[in-house]
C-alpha cells in the first residue's frame, strides 16, 4: 500500500477492494491526523449536567478561553460516562448564538427593548426593591405581627445552585419578602 | 423514567438483567413502557384506588411483614375514640368544616395525645392553622407533649388500633373497582399484586418510582402516602433495593427544597412563623413539634441558623433575632402570588431561571399577573416568554392585552451558565455535587450568587437606621470576593451553610449543633458537607474504586448516609433481615453499627437500648426505633397530624373528571383549593362537551419550558414540533388524521398541535364506557429564543390545589378534541366561550 501513492491509498478504493469498510479502510491522511478535541484542550473542569436531577457527571473542555466540548464523566458512579441528548448537547447550551449575553430594559408602556448597562440595572433594582418595600411594609396584619412586604414575590430556584437558593431566601426573609417559591412547588 | 431521566434508568435496565420484573404504570406509552416487562395504562387521577386496592390485597391476605411492621410501624397504635374515617362519613373524615372546607385534624390523633383538654386546643389551633399554610416537616412530630410511647395494641387486634383502621379504609379497594375506575383489567392487577409481594420481604424488596405524575393532583401528597403505606406494610423502607424514589426533574430542585425558595420553610424543613401560631422563640420552639425524635433538638437547629443570619446581633437576650423573621398568615404560594399580580397588591416581581408563562399552568393568568406589575427582573440563558410577554405574548394577539397599554418595567440580565460558575447542586437523591468552574461568563452575564450579593449590598447601602430596616442592616453579607466581577466566594456560601463552632473552625456533624447560640449553621441537614473545612461535595472517587454504596463521590445529606432510615435494613436485634439484604447492622463486639453505608442511627444505641423516663430527642427512642424524626420512632402507616386532607389517602376524583367517583359521595377531594375567578374558569363539573381526559409529559429531547432545549439546534431538530398523540379510536371518533392539526380545547383556552395517530395510546374501559386520553408535552412557547416554537400546553390548564403543599392539579383534566388549526384572534375567545357555555 505504501507504495501506490494516494489513489491505492484513497479509501473508497480500499473499500471497494474488499477490506472492511467500517475500519482500517476508512482512513485517510486527513483522519489520521484528527485529534479529539478533548486532547487539546487548555483545560478540564469536573462539572454537573444543568437539566434533570439525575446528576450526570461532566467533564468541560475548555481551549483558547471557549467550550470545546463536554463529555460525561466516565469516573461517575452515578452516570459512568454516559449523558442523555440534552447533556450531550450541552456545549450548544453554553454557546449557542441566541443565547443573551446584554442587560435588556423595557420601559413602562415600551414597544421595545433598548439597552442598559448592567451597573446601572443593578442600581435601579435595588432602587425599586427599597422603594417597594416601604410602599407594601406590613407592621401588622389582623392585629398580629408579620413585620413584611407582600409587595414584591421570587420565582425560581429549582435550576440554581444551593449557595444562591441560601443567599436568595436569606436577603428576601432579611427584607421581610415572603412570597418566595420555585418549581419545587409547581 | 427513560425518557425523563435516561441515565438513571440504566440502572432499572441493569436490575432487570438480574432479574428484577419492572413494571410502568402510566396513562402515556413512553420509551420506558418500551422496555417494561409489562406496560399498565391507567386513567390519569386514579392511582389511589390502584394503591389502595394493593394496600387491601396486603392486609386482607395477611402478606404483610408482620415482624417488621410490628417493630417499625405504627400498625399497634390506638387512635383516639373521637376518629371517624370516611367509612362512617361516607367520604368525609371527622372534623370537616363544610363552610370553610378546612379539616379540624385534632379528633385524628392518637388515643392519649387528645387526652388534656389545653393541649387540645393548642394542637387544633396548629392543626387548623396548617390547613392555612402548608406546613414542614417537624409534622412528624404530632406537637408539644406528646409521648415516644403512645398507648398501642401488639396484638393487632384492638379495633382502634392503625391495622384495623386501614383494614377498614381500604376494604372497598378491591381489583373491580381498580377495573371500574382506573381501567386495569383484574388479571392485570393479579399480576402486579402477585409480583409486589413475591418480591418482598426478608430476601426481596420492592422500590416505587415516580415524578410530578403522582404530584400533581388535588390529591397529590396521599398518591405518595399510599405509596409510603404499601411500602412499609411490605417492609420496603430503610432497605437496599427498596424505598420509594422521588425523580425530580430540575438539576437542583431537590437542593432549592432543603435551602427552599419555598414561602413555608426555612433551610433544613424548619417551619416559617406564622403570626397566629407564634408569639416568640419560645413558643415557636412548643407549637412546632414534640420533644422526642431528632426534632426534639429543633432549638439548636433553629439557633443555629439565626446566629448564621445574624451573628453577634443574635443573642440570647433579643431570642437570637427570632423577631426579625417576617410571619405569615396564610397561602403565600405561587398561584396566590399570580392572583395577588392580578390583584395589585404584588408590585415586583424576580423571576429568576424560571418562565412561569409557560411553566406554570394557565399562563394566561401568569401572564395577566405579569402585566400587572410595576417592575419584573428576568433573570435566564435567553429572552424567556415571562420576559417578553409584553411584545408577543397570545393576549396580544386575542386583544386582551396591548403593547402600549402594559405599565410593567421590565429588566432583563443574562444569567451565567452551569459552566462558568462553581457551586453545588443537589440531585435526586439528595447528593451535593460540586461544580467546578469552566470560565468566566461572557459579556453581562453573572451568576445568581452574583447578583443576590451585590444587590443586597446596594440594597443595604440605601436602607437608613429605620427599625424595619434592621434586619437587613445587621444580616451578616461579607462574603470574600474573587476575580475582576467580584464575584462572592461559593465556597465562604457552603461553608456558612455547614456551620462554624465556638472556635470558628467548621463543624462535622449536626449532632455538634448547640441551644445556646454558640453555633452556627445556615442549613443543619447540610452540616457536614464541609467538615475538617474540605469540600466533601467535590470529592470524586471514581466509581470503580469503590463499594457499590460509592459513599466517596460527593457527599449526601444527611451525615452522607445514602439511605436513609437504614437502621430498618437490620431486624430488631440488629441483624441483616438476610444475608442477600444485609446493609447495616450492629456490630455487639465493637458496640457500634457498622455495614456498607453510614449508619442513620445513634452509632452507640444498641438494639435493646430502652429509652428512661423523661427521655428527649433521639434518647427518647428505642433501639428499635429507625425512623428517628418522628416522635415515636415509627414508620407512619397512619398520619395523627400534620395533613390537611386526611390521616389516610383516599380516592376522589380530580375536579376536572369524565368519571363518578363510585368509591364515595364526594366527587373530589373536600379539602382541595379552587380559584373561582374570570382568570381562571374551570370546565363545568360532568360536562359533556369536555368529553376527553387531558394530561401532560416530558420529553427526553427537550426540558420544561423549553429556554434551555428549544434553543438548541440538535434539541430543536430531534423533536421540532409540538404533537398530541391519540389512539385511532379516538381519531376517527374526532376525524384526526395522522401528520394532520388538531385542536384541544378547554375552559382556559384552545392550543394547536401536530397529530400522532399512534396505537400506542390505548382507550381505556372505565365504568362500562370507553374514555379516551389525550396525552401532550409542554416544552413548547412562542418564543424564548426558541428555533421552534408552538403553543403552550400548559394554558389549557386550570389553577386547583392540594391543600397540602399548593401543587396544581396539572396532571388530570378535561378536555375536548377537534380537527384542523385553532382559530386566531377575537374568533379564538369566540370558541372558548362556545364551548363553556355552549
Ligand atoms: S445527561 Fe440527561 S439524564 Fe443525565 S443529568 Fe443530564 S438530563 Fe439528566
Amino acid at each position: 500500500m505504501a507504495d501506490g501513492g494516494w489513489i491505492s491509498r484513497w479509501p473508497v478504493i480500499r473499500q471497494l477492494k474488499g477490506e472492511d469498510g467500517r475500519r482500517d479502510a476508512a482512513r485517510s491522511a486527513r483522519t489520521d491526523a484528527l485529534r479529539p478535541r478533548t486532547e487539546e484542550a487548555d483545560t478540564v473542569a469536573r462539572s454537573v449536567c444543568p437539566y434533570c436531577a439525575v446528576g450526570c457527571g461532566q467533564l468541560v473542555y475548555v481551549k483558547d478561553g471557549k467550550v470545546s466540548q463536554i463529555e460525561g464523566d466516565p469516573d461517575s458512579p452515578i452516570s459512568r460516562g454516559r449523558l442523555c441528548p440534552k447533556g450531550s448537547a450541552s456545549k450548544q447550551l453554553v454557546t449557542h448564538p441566541g443565547r443573551q449575553t446584554q442587560v435588556l430594559y423595557r420601559r413602562p408602556y415600551g414597544t421595545e427593548w433598548e439597552r442598559l448597562d448592567l451597573e446601572t440595572a443593578m442600581d435601579m433594582i435595588a432602587d425599586r426593591v427599597v422603594r417597594t418595600r416601604r410602599e407594601t411594609w406590613q407592621e401588622t396584619h389582623e392585629g398580629k405581627e408579620v413585620r413584611r412586604t407582600l409587595g414584591i414575590a421570587s420565582l425560581g430556584g429549582a435550576t440554581l445552585d444551593n449557595e444562591e437558593n441560601y443567599l436568595m431566601k436569606k436577603l428576601y426573609t432579611a427584607l421581610g419578602a415572603i412570597q418566595v417559591e420555585n418549581q419545587a412547588r409547581i | 423514567m427513560a425518557e425523563c431521566h435516561p441515565v438513571g434508568f440504566q440502572w432499572v435496565m441493569e436490575a432487570r438483567l438480574r432479574g428484577a420484573k419492572v413494571f410502568h404504570i402510566d396513562p402515556r406509552f413512553s420509551r420506558t413502557s418500551a422496555v417494561a416487562d409489562r406496560y399498565l395504562p391507567i386513567r390519569a387521577g386514579s392511582d389511589i384506588v390502584l394503591l389502595g386496592a394493593l394496600i387491601n390485597h396486603v392486609l386482607s391476605n395477611e402478606l404483610y411483614f408482620r415482624e417488621y411492621v410490628l417493630a417499625y410501624t405504627n400498625a399497634a397504635t390506638l387512635v383516639s375514640k373521637r376518629f371517624q374515617d370516611t367509612e362512617d362519613l361516607d367520604g368525609l373524615f371527622s372534623g370537616f368544616d363544610p363552610e370553610s372546607h378546612r379539616y379540624d385534624p385534632s379528633s385524628w390523633a392518637y388515643e392519649g395525645d387528645e387526652e388534656s383538654e389545653a393541649e387540645t386546643d393548642e394542637m387544633r389551633e396548629g392543626g387548623g392553622q396548617h390547613a392555612e399554610a402548608a406546613g414542614s416537616d417537624s409534622y412528624g412530630a404530632r406537637g408539644a407533649g406528646a409521648s415516644a410511647r403512645p398507648p398501642s395494641d401488639p396484638t393487632l387486634r384492638h379495633p382502634r388500633c392503625v391495622l384495623q383502621i386501614l383494614k377498614r379504609h381500604f376494604a372497598r379497594y378491591t381489583p373491580e373497582m381498580v377495573a371500574e375506575l382506573c381501567g386495569i383489567p383484574p388479571e392485570d392487577f393479579a399480576e402486579l399484586a402477585e409480583a409486589i409481594t413475591a418480591n418482598s420481604g426478608r430476601e426481596r424488596t420492592t422500590a416505587w418510582v415516580y415524578s410530578v405524575g403522582w404530584t400533581q393532583h388535588s390529591v397529590g401528597a396521599q398518591y405518595i402516602r399510599a405509596s409510603a403505606i404499601l411500602q412499609l406494610l411490605l417492609g420496603n423502607m430503610g432497605r437496599p433495593g427498596g424505598g420509594i424514589m422521588a425523580l425530580r426533574g430540575h438539576a437542583s430542585i431537590q437542593g432549592s427544597t432543603d435551602i427552599p425558595t419555598l414561602f413555608n420553610l426555612l433551610p433544613g424543613y424548619i417551619a416559617m412563623p406564622h403570626a397566629h401560631r407564634h408569639e416568640d422563640l419560645a413558643h415557636y420552639l412548643e407549637m412546632e413539634g414534640a420533644d422526642t425524635g431528632y426534632w426534639g433538638n429543633r432549638r439548636s437547629y433553629l439557633v443555629s441558623l439565626l446566629k448564621s443570619w445574624w451573628g453577634d446581633a443574635a443573642t440570647e437576650d433579643n431570642d437570637f433575632c427570632f423577631g426579625y423573621l417576617p410571619r405569615l398568615t396564610g397561602d403565600h404560594g405561587h398561584y396566590a402570588t399570580v392572583m395577588g399580580q392580578i390583584d395589585g397588591t404584588v408590585k415586583g416581581y424576580f423571576v429568576i431561571g424560571e418562565n412561569p408563562a409557560v411553566g406554570s399552568a394557565n399562563g394566561k393568568a401568569q401572564r395577566l399577573g405579569l402585566a400587572n406589575l410595576e417592575w419584573l427582573v428576568v433573570r435566564d440563558l435567553t429572552l424567556v416568554e415571562t420576559a417578553t410577554f409584553w411584545k408577543d405574548g397570545p393576549e396580544l394577539e386575542t386583544g386582551e392585552l396591548r403593547t402600549g397599554d402594559i405599565a410593567t418595567e421590565v429588566f432583563f440580565l443574562p444569567a451565567a451558565s452551569h459552566v462558568e460558575k462553581e457551586g453545588t447542586f443537589t440531585n435526586t437523591q439528595r447528593l451535593l455535587q460540586w461544580r467546578e468552574k469552566a470560565l468566566d461568563p461572557p459579556g453581562e452575564c453573572r451568576s445568581d450568587l452574583w447578583f443576590y450579593y451585590h444587590l443586597g449590598k446596594r440594597i443595604r447601602r440605601r436602607l437608613g437606621d429605620d427599625e424595619i430596616d434592621r434586619p437587613a442592616i445587621e444580616l451578616t453579607w461579607d462574603y470574600p470576593e474573587e476575580g475582576e466581577h467580584r464575584e462572592p466566594s461559593a465556597e465562604a456560601v457552603l461553608r456558612e451553610i455547614n456551620g462554624t463552632g465556638p472556635d470558628g473552625r467548621a463543624l462535622s456533624s449536626y449532632r455538634e449543633l448547640a441551644p445556646d447560640g454558640s453555633t452556627r449553621c445556615g442549613c443543619w441537614i447540610y452540616c457536614g458537607v464541609y467538615a475538617d473545612e474540605v469540600n466533601q461535595a467535590a470529592r470524586r472517587e471514581p466509581g470503580s474504586r469503590q463499594s457499590w454504596v460509592a459513599p466517596e463521590w460527593g457527599w449526601a445529606w444527611p451525615a452522607n448516609r445514602r439511605i436513609l432510615y437504614n437502621r430498618a435494613s437490620a431486624d430488631p436485634e440488629g441483624r441483616p433481615w438476610s444475608e442477600r439484604k444485609a446493609y447495616i447492622w450492629w456490630d455487639a463486639e465493637k458496640g457500634e453499627w457498622t455495614g456498607h453505608d453510614v449508619p442513620d442511627f445513634d452509632l452507640r444505641k444498641p438494639p435493646d437500648y430502652e429509652p428512661p423516663d423523661g427521655a428527649r430527642a433521639e434518647a427518647a427512642l428505642a433501639g428499635t426505633d429507625p425512623f428517628i424524626m418522628q416522635s415515636d420512632g415509627k414508620g407512619w402507616l397512619y398520619v395523627p397530624s400534620g395533613l390537611s386532607d386526611g390521616p389516610l389517602p383516599t380516592h376522589y376524583e380530580p375536579h376536572e373528571s369524565p368519571v363518578l367517583n363510585t368509591l364515595y359521595a364526594r366527587q373530589s377531594n373536600p379539602a382541595r383549593r379552587t380559584y373561582d375567578r374570570p382568570e381562571n374558569p374551570y370546565n363545568p363539573p360532568g360536562s359533556a362537551r369536555f368529553p376527553y381526559v387531558f394530561t401532560t409529559s416530558r420529553l427526553t429531547e427537550h426540558h420544561t419550558a423549553g429556554a434551555m432545549s428549544r434553543s438548541l439546534a440538535y434539541l430543536a431538530e430531534l423533536q421540532p414540533e409540538l404533537f398530541c398523540e391519540v389512539s385511532p379510536q379516538l381519531a376517527a371518533e374526532v376525524g384526526l388524521v395522522n401528520g394532520g392539526w388538531a385542536t384541544i380545547v378547554t375552559s382556559r383556552t384552545a392550543i394547536e398541535a401536530r397529530v400522532l395517530v399512534t396505537d400506542r395510546v390505548r382507550p381505556l374501559r372505565v365504568q362500562r364506557q370507553i374514555i379516551h386520553q389525550v396525552v401532550m408535552p409542554y416544552h413548547w412557547g412562542y418564543g424564548g429564543g426558541g428555533l421552534v416554537t408552538g403553543d403552550i400546553v400548559n394554558d389549557l390548564l386550570p389553577v386547583v390545589l392540594d391543600p397540602n403543599v399548593y401543587i396544581q392539579e396539572s396532571k388530570a383534566c378535561t378536555c375536548a378534541v377537534l380537527p384542523g388549526r385553532r382559530p386566531r384572534g377575537q374568533a379564538l375567545l369566540d370558541l372558548i366561550e362556545e364551548y363553556r357555555h355552549g
